[in-house]
């Protein structure tokens, strides 16, 4: 099955994913998407990884 | 001779034949003034409006206009219980819906339009611009107070006042469906995907707002709560219809949806955690289902939706972003009512996560 799947990096906020059904983690855990667009957490403070929880707004002044 | 079927006459309205479900009939309220006194009166008697004025003082927290209005509405979403669901385009209760509607506007334009011309003057893109507002905003932190301090029986009020929304959670917002075109329409279809279950009725979010309900030990029944809601309860419910139900307030009603949604994913984590203190983890579950949901819907709705409307018709800008200034300035009448409400002092209750 050839499937496009879609990021979007958001300005100092996570990356949406569309179109994905399994996220693997750096240690190589898997994720299984349950919604239509998933937001991935890159500032890393999020409590919920790999998904961001918005903690990325008390910390977004640091990030570029 | 003709020995066909003939129905009954009280069947040929089929409309009120429409499908229910279990718990899900909703009764009038009770009065509680002349405006509403007046809208029930004429629904339960299934007569003409008699003629009501409004008075001048502010209606946004006025709970006998609020009341009235949200009968109203209602018509439009699930009706009553022995009302007869033609009444929903009935001229007389239009006009009048028409006339407080036309007040609320005025209130939040007025309460809204200092904020909005320091926003405007900002070269910021509209989906930055609602983030940081709402995130900008010094207002009380009921989620912050609910989290470190609120007793089980705050926390039951704060979930049955907030039942007045959550029970239909998106339903307004789905009125703007239509409304839109484009790029617009599709974020917020696929947005909308999200909040209606993704095609699994386990996960509509407004039955999981009801379990939540179950859960706290209160009653799930749509429209349970309605007696003992308050005028800014009622009036927060009521502005997200009236930014759908009519389409010259449709860019508002974007920007009012972005901003609830941005206000939505960390009041939630402390929601839940709150709720997780008092021993009522149970309830959890709708909280945590939206820390992360919203930490998506609120993207997709303020740089998609909102982004694309203001890309298809730049002029309509200021009336997104009040749109959302109406989402935060009810937000903060919300935690002043319930901490006031409450006797919780205002200091005891500053934003602090
Ligand atoms: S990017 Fe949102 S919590 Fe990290
Ligand atoms: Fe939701
Ligand atoms: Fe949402």
């Amino acid at each position: 099955m050839n499937r496009e799947i879609q990021v979007f990096a958001c300005p100092h906020g996570p990356l949406l994913v569309r179109g994905a059904d399994i996220v693997v983690d750096e240690s190589g855990d898997e994720h299984a998407v349950e919604r239509p667009v998933v937001a991935l957490c890159v500032c890393e403070g999020s409590g919920r990884k790999p998904w961001c929880d918005g903690t990325h707004k008390s910390i977004r002044r640091d990030l570029p | 001779m003709f020995d066909g079927f003939v129905k009954p006459v009280d069947e040929m309205s089929a409309c009120n034949r429409l499908p229910r479900q279990k718990g899900d009939i909703v009764r009038l309220p009770g009065p509680c003034g002349p405006v509403s006194g007046r809208v029930v009166e004429s629904l339960q008697g299934g007569r003409e409006l008699r003629p009501v004025a409004i008075g001048n003082e502010p209606v946004l927290v006025d709970r006998d206009v609020q009341m009235a209005l949200w009968v109203l509405y209602e018509l439009f979403y699930r009706g009553f219980e022995g009302v007869d669901a033609g009444r929903e385009w009935d001229p007389e209760l239009i006009t009048l819906r028409g006339v407080i509607e036309r007040r609320v506007e005025r209130e939040l334009r007025s309460a809204t339009r200092g904020r909005l011309n320091q926003l405007l003057a900002r070269e910021e893109a509209v989906g930055d611009l609602i983030l940081d507002l709402v995130e900008e905003d010094e207002g009380p932190s009921l989620s912050s107070f609910l989290r470190r301090d609120a007793t089980v029986e705050q926390m039951r009020d704060f979930l049955s006042q907030r039942s007045v929304q959550q029970l239909k959670e998106s339903d307004p917002q789905a009125f703007l469906i239509p409304r839109l075109t484009g790029r617009a329409k599709a974020a917020l279809a696929e947005l909308q995907y999200d909040e209606f279950g993704g095609g699994r009725a386990s996960h509509l979010h407004q039955d999981m707002y009801a379990e939540t309900l179950v859960s706290a030990g209160l009653d799930p029944r749509y429209g349970a709560y309605i007696d003992e809601a308050t005028a800014v309860t009622l009036a927060a419910a009521n502005v997200m219809s009236l930014l759908a139900l009519n389409r010259r307030l449709v860019p508002v009603g974007v920007g009012h949806f972005a901003a609830f949604e941005a206000s939505s994913s960390v009041p939630s984590r402390r929601i839940a955690a709150g709720l997780e203190r008092l021993g009522l983890g149970a309830a959890a579950r709708y909280f945590e289902e939206h820390v992360e949901a919203d930490a998506v819907h609120e993207q997709i709705a303020a740089r998609d939706v909102c982004g694309a409307v203001v890309e298809q018709t730049p002029d309509l800008l200021s009336e997104v972003v009040f749109g959302a200034l109406c989402t935060v300035h009810l937000d903060r009448l919300s935690a002043d009512d319930l901490l006031t409400r409450w006797g919780v002092a205002g200091d005891e209750s500053e934003a602090a996560s």
